[in-house]
């Protein structure tokens, strides 16, 4: 049982870890708009778009 | 001057009709029957929905009918208006709202009117391919904001700005970074803390049952010290940082000595934490690390909740912001410069180009241009001004350069004033909310009452243990599910009245329409179907083909009343026809000159015989809209127009009153037929006005709140400013783009119906508040009796805690305030 020891700070150190990824996302405006990218999923996406997309989201 | 304008789509006002079968193949929506070209396969109804569609096709973008289709929004004819948005080409303009990239590469954001619906995120950002060198194109749809990148060599913002309206989506400015990136961070602050919140109270549960199994069981020395030791390592971000939002709200009430929800919320936390860590410290004693944590965590969630609510709020003050300008053009001794649009003093001459907002609110003092008021009227039919006409800020001037004497400037014009009384509104703290902090001075009192009495009996009876049963007291009656019940309630019901078709901005809309007031219904549109129909024609019989061919070019419901009514009459050609925005028209015809319009349109323009007079108040008496038609000089015949009473009014208006709310009604129409209206529908005349202007309404509406809330109903054009002013602002159908951001609540569905659903809506949501209070107050009672007893011990207030929260949960989701299936 004494594995609790270690087992336990390991735990929460993913803990840590999880929390920091997501203050990071925060940071970076990814929960900024949570309606329109659900819209976007829902787009048909066609194949001449998608090239000229991805050409445009290149900065 | 062109002789036909182009003019919105009837839409707006609900019309049905038997024109012909066809249908505009951009909107959908019925082609008068001078619009459709025979033999062809597609059709349109407007200019506007030409426009857009030519510009599809161009693109190759014709899919985007597809994506519609899967949405299935409301019809609406597409807006395109004449403005070349050359202003927006100006250095002052780009220092201001764009952003230099790497390379040639430049980003603005936009506002964009009319996108509310999936299939236009599909088109806005698929701008790329309808315009090379624009890089990105994305869309924020609940803010209505577009951020565009694009090649600084190949296009000016000008032309971005241009094809964005030419697709039906008017851009216009962001008011920029300043406010918007503050407000940014703080919500991205409270988010972050909401994690560490959660993540602490999960991990904190974790050990506590650990911790809770010892209880019965014997643990071990070693493990027991682990668990103790890490909940409270857990408990420290939580505490000092997530809950520093709390810690510093109540430290404000302290130094201000006003009451806040914080204050008891602190005391909880604070002393939870305090006497749990001295006792994780010698090693013995109750912790109540997860119950803190779970607190706090749930508290920012209801926090979250509010913030989200205000959002909107301000994000509807933000449009009226980036619609005003903030330079003009003074003209001082010959010369021209540029100031800031708020110090332009009174009597100020500035200049105006076209293409250009207007600055300030004044009169033309030389010049003469078409002006676009759909900011605060909602027509986008252009305006024709000149010497002495009047002028708003944020009108924009169409076709050549004006000189206007500046009257209002800054906040005193009334695009500014309804800015200011928008971001009070906003500011507003929530009534309901103000409930609660002031229950919270109370409740503390009794907290810190009711702790000195435990201390004081356990120093008797059992003094080891007083500090304990005092502390589990404070941590246990920590306002939890106080906090959450409002906000809770408050935003279960708003997206449940969104799902009927009703869009709430704030909480406070609700709370106030929840008491009786006096409703003030506007006529047109509003009480009756806003469709006119021809009821009754004394004159000249022969005039019918004439004027069927004058009125055939317009979309206004007056027009199209005509157009239904001589469907079987002779075709025949108009050689000329002028119209005039809320008067009439003017056209040739077979060699005839007809003025058609209203009693004081025709006056200054022919003569009016005696009977015509007669005529006229007698079809007032009936409750017609009186419209005179003149062929060469003299009034020939006298056409009575009626716009039916909707079905749903009477019996809406019966169960508004039965709600005890009053009724009243305020209209531009004629003073005769609104008062035949209001007897119809059983309210009483002196509430009942006709005649009205936008001022009035406004004037109105400010002196009847004096004593009483004042709810404002109306399709919000020309209602702007009143609707801004009343207690609630309710935007019916069809509006303009400022003044549904004036309003406090907007109804998507037609008909008088709606309003007693919301009125009904906001009585039971007030009850679901209270009984979230009733539910919180019980536990906080059983808990504190618990405490005084003695028997409370962390697990039964780490069940007692989740265990409110639940109640108050449940109780907001399955309260049935908006009913009925989803609109």
């Amino acid at each position: 049982m004494s594995v609790i020891f270690l087992v336990l700070p390991l735990a929460v150190l993913f803990s840590i870890g999880a929390v920091a990824v997501f203050l990071w996302a925060v940071r970076h405006g990814q929960f900024d708009d949570l309606k329109t990218p659900a819209l976007r999923i829902l787009q048909d996406d066609r194949t001449e778009a998608r090239s000229s997309l991805r050409r445009a989201s290149r900065r | 001057m062109s002789a036909v304008s182009v003019v919105p789509a009837l839409a707006s006002f609900g019309v049905e009709q038997e024109l012909g079968a066809a249908s505009c193949t951009h909107c959908g929506l019925p082609v008068p029957r001078a619009r459709q070209r025979a033999g062809e396969a597609e059709q349109f109804c407007c200019d506007g929905c030409v426009t857009v569609h030519s510009l599809l096709a161009q693109g190759g973008l014709l899919d985007y009918y597809q994506e519609r289709e899967r949405v299935a929004p409301e019809a609406k004819a597409a807006t395109v208006s004449d403005r070349s948005y050359s202003d927006f080409d100006d250095a002052a303009f780009r220092e201001l709202y764009c952003r230099k990239l790497s390379g040639d590469f430049v980003s603005a954001e936009l506002f964009l009117e009319g996108v509310h619906c999936a299939a236009c995120v599909w088109l806005v950002e698929r701008l790329p391919r309808l315009l090379p060198g624009v890089a990105e194109s994305r869309l924020d749809i609940t803010r209505q904001v577009a951020h565009i990148t694009w090649d600084d060599r190949q296009l000016s913002l000008s032309r971005v700005a241009k094809t964005l309206d030419s697709l039906g989506y008017a851009p216009h400015a962001r008011a920029g970074q300043g406010p918007s990136a503050e407000h940014t961070r703080q919500r991205r602050t409270l988010l972050g803390k909401l994690a560490v919140a959660g993540a602490a109270a999960g991990n904190a549960m974790l050990m506590a049952f650990a911790l809770y199994g010892g209880m019965f069981a014997n643990m071990e020395r070693q493990y027991l010290e682990l668990f103790r030791w890490g909940s409270l390592l857990m408990a420290v971000p939580a505490v000092f940082w997530s809950g520093s939002v709390f810690h510093r709200g109540a430290w404000a009430a302290l130094r201000t000595r006003t009451p806040h929800m914080d204050l008891p919320v602190s005391l909880g936390i604070l002393t939870g934490f305090g006497w749990g860590a001295y006792n994780t410290w010698r090693g013995h004693g109750e912790i109540y690390f997860d119950t803190i944590t779970v607190l706090i965590f749930l508290l920012l969630v209801g926090r979250w909740i509010q913030s989200k609510q205000h959002q909107s709020a301000r994000d509807a003050a933000e449009l009226l912001h980036a619609l005003a300008p903030s330079t003009a053009r003074l003209c001082e001794g010959g010369e021209v410069r540029e100031v800031p649009a708020a110090t332009l003093p009174a009597g100020a001459l500035i200049e105006v180009r076209a293409g250009e907002h207007v600055a300030a609110d004044g009169k033309v003092e030389s010049g003469s241009s078409s002006v676009d008021s759909s900011l605060l009227t909602g027509e986008t039919r252009p305006e024709a001004v000149g010497p002495g006409s009047a002028v708003h800020a944020g009108c924009i001037n169409l076709s050549s350069a004006l000189r206007v004497r500046v009257e209002k400037s800054g906040a005193n014009t009334r695009v500014g004033q309804l800015t200011k009384r928008m971001e009070e509104a906003a500011l507003r703290r929530a009534p309901i909310v103000k409930l609660a902090d002031r229950l919270s001075g109370q409740f503390v009192i009794g907290v810190l009452i009711a702790a000195a009495v435990t201390l004081a009996i356990w120093s008797f009876v059992e003094p080891s243990r007083a500090i304990d049963t005092a502390v589990a007291l404070l941590v246990v009656t920590c306002p939890c599910a106080l906090g959450m019940a409002t906000p809770l309630a408050v935003s279960v019901a708003l997206g449940r009245a969104a799902r009927r078709g009703i869009l709430v901005k704030g909480g406070d809309a609700l709370e106030q329409l929840a008491e009786p007031g006096l409703f003030v219904f506007d006529k047109t549109g509003t009480l009756t179907n806003g469709t006119l129909s021809l009821i009754r024609w004394q004159g000249d019989d022969e005039l019918w083909p004439l004027v069927r061919a004058a009125e055939a070019h317009s979309a206004h419901p007056i027009a199209l009343a005509f157009q239904r009514a001589f469907q079987n009459e002779p075709d025949a050609e108009a050689s000329y026809v002028e119209q005039t925005t809320g008067g009439g028209l003017v056209a040739h015809v077979a060699g005839k000159t007809l003025v058609i319009g209203s009693e004081a349109y025709v006056r200054s323009r022919a003569q009016i015989p005696a009977w015509v007079e007669a005529a006229i108040s007698e079809q007032a008496r009936a409750a017609l809209t009186p419209v005179l038609i003149a062929s060469d000089g003299v009034v020939r015949a006298l056409a009575g127009l009626g716009d039916p009473i909707r079905e749903d009014a009477g019996q809406s208006l019966r169960a508004l009153r039965a709600m005890g709310h009053k009724v009243g009604i305020l209209s531009g129409d004629h003073p005769g037929v609104v008062q035949a209206v209001a007897a119809e529908l059983g309210v009483p005349l002196e509430f009942a006005r006709g005649g009205v202007t936008p001022e009035e309404k406004l004037a109105f509406v400010e002196g009847a709140r004096a004593g009483r809330r004042v709810f404002m109903v109306g399709d919000g054009i020309n209602d702007a400013a009143a609707l801004s002013a009343a207690s609630v602002g309710i935007a019916v159908h069809g509006g303009a783009e400022a003044s549904l951001a004036a309003a406090d609540v907007f109804l998507r569905r037609a008909g008088v119906a709606p309003v007693v659903e919301l009125a009904r809506g906001a009585k039971r949501t007030l009850h679901v508040i209270r009984r979230g209070l009733g539910f919180s107050l019980l536990y906080n009672g059983v808990g504190v009796g618990l405490a005084l007893a003695g028997v409370l011990n962390p697990l039964i207030a780490a069940i007692l805690m989740p265990l409110s929260s639940l109640t108050v949960i449940t109780s907001s989701f399955r309260s049935k305030t908006f009913e009925g299936e989803s609109s």
